[in-house]
C-alpha cells in the first residue's frame, strides 16, 4: 500500500486512524482487510525498534520478496507492550527515511583544496583512511606524559558519535579507538 | 530512568520540567493519560505553554535557568510543612549522616572554594571539606532523630531557608500563587503509598548547573520517598534511540564500558587502578556493590584482548590510553583543540557537530584545521561538507574528508537499549540500499586494515595487533558474537560459590565473574542479557510478573539483571513489606517464626539484592541485611552529595549570560565552578542591552535533532519547513513584528533568519522589578537541507559554557536580539 501524503496527515495527526477511517464516509473495512493480506502474501515481516527517541517503539517492517527487494511498509507493531501499535510523526514517516533518493549510497572523497566530491570505491577508501589514521597516530603518539607517566595515547586524533549505533557497533567502535590510543571519545550524551 | 515508560501510568502525580514529553516523546504521553484516567494529577512547568502544558492539571512558567530556585522553594515547602516521609528519610538516605565541621555555605560559596586565575578558570572546590564524621570504626556517624545540627537534614533545611515564595518568584518569575499550586499538589506524593514522577529531559541537563538541577529533584524524590517505587524515580528521557546502550557502552572520554573510569595517568599499574576506584567501606550492612569493581575491569580487558590478556601483562592495562589527572577530554575540548590546530584527524560517526555543538561556528571553523575527516552518516550533512558552507572558501581548506554511506536501521541486525534501560533486538528487513554498508561492517573492515598495518609494524603496535577482533561469521560482521562477548564467557573451567560453569559457555550473570582472569565481559552492566538460555533482548512475552505493575519481565531484557525499577530496595519499609501495598515493586515473603525471619524470599522485580530486610517483623535488626542504596558506597541515598564539583547541596545561580545584575539569593551571580572556552570564537554577553531577551532551544515532534534524519523527507518537511522563534504579543509589538514575517536573532556569536510565531504561549516574566521576555528556537536545521540554505542552526547561536561536572553545554539559557529584517 503507497501511503499519500495526505492519508499520512491524517493517520499521523492528532485523530486516532480509527478516527481518520471514519471521516472517509465509506465502509474501509473491506479494503483494509485486503491490504493486509497483500501484505503478508508479497512480503517479508520483520520486527524492529524506531529509530528516532529513546521510547522504544516497536516497528513491522514489510520488505517486497519480489521486485526491488526494498521496504514496502513500516507501522506501529501493536504486539509491542510500550507502544501497542501506535506511533509518532516521525515514526509513521520511517518508510521515507529508509526509501529516500537523497541517500548516500556509495563513499566519497573530498581532496584538500577541492570544490567538489568524487565516487570513491569502498577498498580505496578504508584503506586511505586507515593509512592517514596510521600515520597520524605514529607521528603524534605519546609514551610518557611531562611528568614522566605512562599514558600511551594520542591526542591528535579525535572521534564523535553515535547515539545512532546498534549496542554491539557501539561496544567495537569503542574497543578500535580505544586500541588506537585516542583520549577524545565524545558523542551525543555530552551535548 | 530509574523506572521506565509502562511504570508512567503507575503515578499519582507527574511533574514534566525540563521536557516536553508530549510532543517530544509524544507515545510515552499514553501512561501519563493512563495515570490522569486513574486520577493522578499532571503539572507542567515551562518556559513556554506547550503541548504537554495543554494537557496539564496545572501549568506553571518559569524564566529560563532558574529551576534550582523553583525547586528549592518546593524543598524549603516539604520542611516547612514537615510533608517528607520521615522513616525513608531517616533510614534510607545520608539525611541523618553528621558533617563535618569544616562545611559551611557563605556569600554563595560553599568551603573550600578556591578562586581560579581568571579567563575560563572560574575556580574550583577542596571538597575535602564536605566530608562525613566517622565513628571509630570508620562508619559515617548518624543521628536518625534529625535533630543533630550538623546532621545532614538540619543542613539542608538551613541552606534552603533562603528559598521563599517571594524570593523564589522575583528570581523565577512564576506567581507565588503557581508556585505554592505546584508544591502543594507535588508534595502531596511523601504520603505512604502516594508516588509522584519527574519526566525530564535536555531542558535540566543544558545549563551550567545542569547536573544540580537534577540533584534538586533527587532531594525532592528521597524526601518524598519516591524512589524505588512504582510510579515513582528520576526518569531523564532520553532523546536518541540508543543514547542509553551508546552511554552504557561509553563512547565517552572518562569512563570504560559498564561505568568504569578512564584511567589517569597516577593510575600506573592495574592493581593502582583497582585501587584507587574501588570503594572501600567498613559498615557490615553496606552492600558496597562497587567493592566488585577489579572483577568487572580486568573481564573487561579479558573481552578487549582474549588470550592476549593475562595476569603477566596486567591483562593489557597498560596498552590502553590513560588520561592526565586534572585535564579534561570532553566535546567542548576537542573543538577547542582543534580550533587551535591541536588535532588532526576526525572521526564524526553518526553524528552532525556542525549543527549539534554549542557554538557551532566554532565547530566549524575548527573542521578547517584538521588534516583528514571521516564523516560516517545516511545523508550529506553539514559536517562531512562543511567545506563548502557558508563562509567557507574550499580552494582555502586543506581538509582531506571521506564521506562514508551507512546503512539504515532496518537493513542490519543488532539492539538498541531505550531511556527505561530496555535492551531490545531488531532484525534485519531489506538489505543495505546501493552501495551503503553497516556500521558494524564499517568498524570491523576498518579494524582488519588497521591490524594488517600493524602487523608490519609501527608506533607501539600491541594494542591493535592485540585486540580481540574475531566478530565475523563467514566474513561478515556478526552482531550475535559482539552481543556474546559484551555478556562474556568463562574462559576456563571454573567453580563460582559451589557452580561449576565450562570454559566457552556464557556468564549467566554479573554475579558470576571475576578478577583473576577467568570470565571474559565486555561491558558487566550487560552480563545476563545473551545467556545459554539465549539472546534475552529479542524475547516478546507479554505476560506481566505477578504484581501487575506493567513490568513485562519476559519481554526484551533491561540492565542490570533484568531489574525493571532500580533502587527498589527502598520501595518496601525496614520490614521488607511495601509502602504502597497496591501497587507493590518487591516484597519480602520468607517465613516467620516468633516474630523473626527464618527464610529469604522475594517476590515481584528482581530485588536490589536478595538480602533479608532490615528488620524483623518484631522490629529487631537483622545484621545479615544490608541497606537499600547498593551502588553507594555506604548504601545511603545521598541528599547530600558530597562529591559534585560544584557543592554538596544545590544552590541557585544565574547562568552565564543572564538577563538581571543581581543573583536575589546569594552574592555570587554565576555558578562559581562554571566551565568557560575563551578562544576568540568564544565570545558572551551579559547584562548586555545589545541582547535583551532570554533564548532557549527545544525540538517539535516532526524533526529529530540536527533533523539530519527528518529534513531529507518531504512528509516531515512540508510539516514543518522552516526555522522559526516564537515569542510573545507583548515582544512582537515591542519590535514591530508580525506573525509570519522573517526575522533576525543574534547573540554575542552569530545570527540567523527566522521565521517570527508570534503567541500566547509565550508572556513576559516578572523578574525583580522589571519585564524580562523570553524566546524560543528549535534547533533542527541547517544549510543543507532545505535546498534554500537559508534555514540554520540555532547551535550557531548558543554559549560557551557548561556544566562543571558534565561540560555539557548551557542550550537551553542565552541572551539573544531579535529584530525585523
Amino acid at each position: 500500500m503507497k501511503l499519500t501524503r495526505r492519508r499520512f496527515m491524517q493517520v499521523s495527526g492528532a485523530a486516532a486512524a480509527g478516527l481518520a477511517a471514519a471521516n472517509l464516509g465509506f465502509d474501509v473495512t473491506k479494503a483494509r482487510a485486503h491490504t493486509q493480506m497483500l501484505k503478508t502474501k508479497y512480503a517479508k515481516e520483520t520486527t524492529s525498534i524506531c529509530c528516532y527517541c529513546a521510547v522504544g517503539c516497536g516497528l513491522l517492517v514489510h520488505t517486497s520478496k519480489k521486485g526491488d527487494g526494498r521496504v514496502m511498509n513500516v507501522e506501529g507493531d501493536p504486539d509491542h507492550v510500550i507502544n501497542r501499535g501506535t506511533l509518532c510523526s516521525k515514526g509513521s514517516a520511517v518508510t521515507q527515511l529508509v526509501e529516500n533518493e537523497n541517500r548516500l549510497t556509495t563513499p566519497m572523497y573530498r581532496a584538500p583544496y577541492s570544490k567538489e566530491w568524487q565516487q570513491v570505491s569502498w577498498d580505496w577508501a578504508l584503506n586511505l583512511i586507515a593509512v592517514r589514521a596510521k600515520n597520524t597516530r605514529d607521528k603524534t603518539f605519546t609514551r610518557k606524559n611531562d611528568k614522566g607517566q605512562v599514558v600511551n595515547r594520542t591526542t591528535q586524533i579525535a572521534s564523535v558519535g553515535s547515539a545512532a549505533l546498534d549496542n554491539e557497533e557501539c561496544w567495537i567502535y569503542q574497543a578500535l579507538m580505544r586500541s588506537l590510543g585516542l583520549t577524545y571519545i565524545e558523542h551525543q550524551a555530552r551535548i | 530512568m530509574t523506572n521506565h515508560w509502562i511504570d508512567i501510568k503507575n503515578s499519582d502525580c507527574i511533574l514534566i520540567m525540563g521536557s516536553n514529553a508530549a510532543e517530544n516523546h509524544p507515545v510515552s504521553f499514553k501512561y501519563v493519560t493512563k495515570a490522569m484516567e486513574k486520577g493522578a494529577s499532571l503539572i507542567s512547568v515551562d518556559p513556554r505553554f506547550t503541548r504537554t502544558s495543554s494537557k496539564a492539571d496545572i501549568y506553571a512558567p518559569l524564566r529560563s535557568g532558574t529551576d534550582i530556585a523553583f525547586l528549592g522553594g518546593m524543598i524549603k515547602y516539604i520542611l516547612d510543612n514537615n510533608l517528607y516521609n520521615k522513616e525513608y528519610t531517616a533510614e534510607y538516605t545520608n539525611a541523618s549522616f553528621i558533617v563535618n565541621k569544616d562545611y559551611h555555605f557563605k556569600e554563595g560559596l560553599f568551603s573550600g572554594y578556591q578562586k581560579g586565575e581568571g579567563g575560563t578558570d572560574l575556580g574550583k572546590y577542596d571538597k575535602s571539606k564536605w566530608a562525613f564524621e566517622m565513628d571509630e570504626n570508620g562508619v559515617p556517624k548518624k543521628d536518625k532523630s534529625l535533630e543533630h545540627p550538623r546532621c545532614v537534614f538540619r543542613l539542608l533545611k538551613d541552606h534552603f531557608e533562603r528559598y521563599t515564595l517571594e524570593t523564589v518568584s522575583k528570581i523565577t518569575g512564576t506567581s507565588k500563587e503557581d508556585l505554592l499550586r505546584v508544591y502543594k499538589t507535588y508534595s502531596a506524593t511523601g504520603t505512604a503509598g502516594q508516588a509522584g514522577t519527574i519526566m525530564y529531559a535536555m531542558g535540566w541537563t543544558q545549563h551550567t548547573v545542569g547536573t544540580q538541577n537534577i540533584r534538586t529533584m533527587a532531594i525532592i524524590q528521597l524526601l518524598l520517598g519516591n524512589m524505588g517505587v512504582a510510579g515513582g524515580g528520576v526518569n531523564a528521557l532520553r532523546g536518541e534511540s540508543n543514547v542509553q546502550g551508546s552511554t552504557d557502552h561509553c563512547l565517552l572520554w572518562h569512563i570504560w564500558p559498564g561505568y568504569l573510569k578512564t584511567p589517569r595517568a597516577s593510575n600506573n599499574s592495574l592493581d593502582a587502578y583497582n585501587k584507587k576506584w574501588t570503594p572501600q567501606s567498613s559498615d557490615p550492612l553496606s552492600a558496597n556493590w562497587w567493592q566488585n569493581y577489579p572483577k568487572y575491569s580486568v573481564s573487561m580487558l579479558k573481552s578487549f584482548f582474549g588470550d592476549k590478556a593475562d595476569a603477566s601483562n596486567q591483562f593489557g592495562y597498560n596498552w590502553l590510553p590513560k588520561v592526565d589527572d586534572d585535564k579534561v577530554y570532553s566535546w567542548f575540548d576537542i573543538f577547542d583543540e582543534m580550533y587551535k590546530e591541536n588535532i588532526k584527524g576526525f572521526f564524526a560517526w553518526g553524528q552532525n557537530p556542525a549543527c549539534s555543538g554549542s557554538n557551532a561556528s566554532k565547530v566549524r571553523e575548527a573542521m578547517a584545521n584538521l588534516d583528514w575527516m571521516v564523516n560516517v552518516n545516511l545523508f550529506d550533512n553539514e559536517t562531512g561538507s562543511f567545506w563548502k558552507g557558508p563562509d567557507m572558501d574550499p580552494s582555502q581548506i586543506k581538509t582531506e574528508v571521506f564521506m562514508l554511506p551507512a546503512s539504515a536501521f532496518v537493513e542490519k541486525e543488532g539492539s538498541i537499549t531505550n531511556s527505561g534501560r530496555w535492551m531490545q533486538w531488531r532484525y534485519q528487513g531489506p538489505k543495505p540500499l546501493g552501495n551503503s554498508r553497516p556500521d558494524g561492517e564499517i568498524i570491523m573492515e576498518l579494524g582488519e586494515r588497521l591490524k594488517n598495518q600493524y602487523m608490519n609494524g609501527g608506533v607501539f603496535p600491541e594494542p591493535i595487533v592485540n585486540l580481540k577482533w574475531d566478530y565475523h561469521t563467514n566474513g561478515v560482521y556478526d552482531p550475535h558474537k559482539v552481543a556474546k562477548e559484551i555478556n562474556g564467557y568463562f574462559t576456563k573451567n571454573v567453580t563460582v560459590n559451589g557452580k561449576s560453569f565450562k570454559k566457552g559457555t556464557l556468564v549467566p550473570s554479573f554475579a558470576n565473574l571475576q578478577d583473576d582472569g577467568s570470565t571474559s565481559s565486555g561491558n558487566w552492566l550487560y552480563c545476563n542479557s545473551y545467556t545459554e538460555n539465549g539472546n534475552m533482548a529479542a524475547r516478546r512475552s507479554k505476560k506481566d510478573a505477578p504484581n501487575k505493575i506493567g513490568l513485562y519481565p519476559e519481554f526484551a531484557w533491561c540492565w542490570p539483571v533484568n531489574r525493571r525499577i532500580i533502587y527498589n530496595r527502598a520501595s518496601v519499609d525496614p520490614k521488607g513489606q511495601p509502602w504502597d501495598k497496591k501497587q507493590w515493586v518487591i516484597r519480602f515473603a520468607g517465613k516467620e517464626e516468633g516474630g523473626k525471619w527464618t527464610s529469604k524470599k522475594w517476590e515481584g522485580d528482581v530485588p536490589d539484592g536478595g538480602w533479608y530486610p532490615l528488620e524483623n517483623p518484631d522490629g529487631t535488626r537483622r545484621d545479615d541485611s544490608k541497606h537499600p542504596f547498593i551502588m553507594r558506597k555506604h548504601g545511603f541515598a545521598q541528599i547530600f552529595g558530597p562529591g559534585r564539583a560544584d557543592g554538596p547541596f544545590p544552590e541557585h545561580y544565574e547562568p552565564l549570560e543572564c538577563p538581571i545584575d543581581e543573583n536575589y539569593l546569594n552574592d555570587q551571580k554565576v555558578n562559581p565552578t562554571a566551565a568557560v572556552y575563551s578562544s576568540k570564537a568564544d565570545s558572551w554577553a551579559s547584562c548586555d542591552p545589545r541582547y535583551p531577551f532570554v533564548g532557549t532551544t527545544y525540538r517539535v515532534s516532526e524533526h529529530w535533532q540536527t533533523g539530519l534524519m527528518t529534513r531529507p523527507q518531504p512528509w516531515l518537511m512540508e510539516m514543518q519547513p522552516q526555522m522559526f522563534v516564537e515569542m510573545s504579543e507583548e515582544l512582537a509589538e515591542l519590535r514591530g513584528i508580525n506573525n509570519g514575517e522573517r526575522v533576525k536573532v543574534s547573540s554575542a556569536r552569530a545570527s540567523l533568519e527566522a521565521t517570527a510565531i508570534v503567541t500566547k504561549r509565550f508572556k513576559p516574566f516578572n523578574i525583580g522589578d522589571g519585564v524580562v521576555h523570553q524566546v524560543g528556537i528549535p534547533w533542527h536545521y541547517g544549510w543543507r537541507w532545505p535546498e534554500s540554505g537559508k534555514e540554520e542552526s540555532a547551535n550557531l547561536l548558543t554559549p560557551p559554557s557548561g556544566d562543571p561536572n558534565t561540560r555539557i553545554p548551557e542550550t537551553k539559557a542565552f541572551m539573544v536580539n531579535v529584530e525585523k529584517l
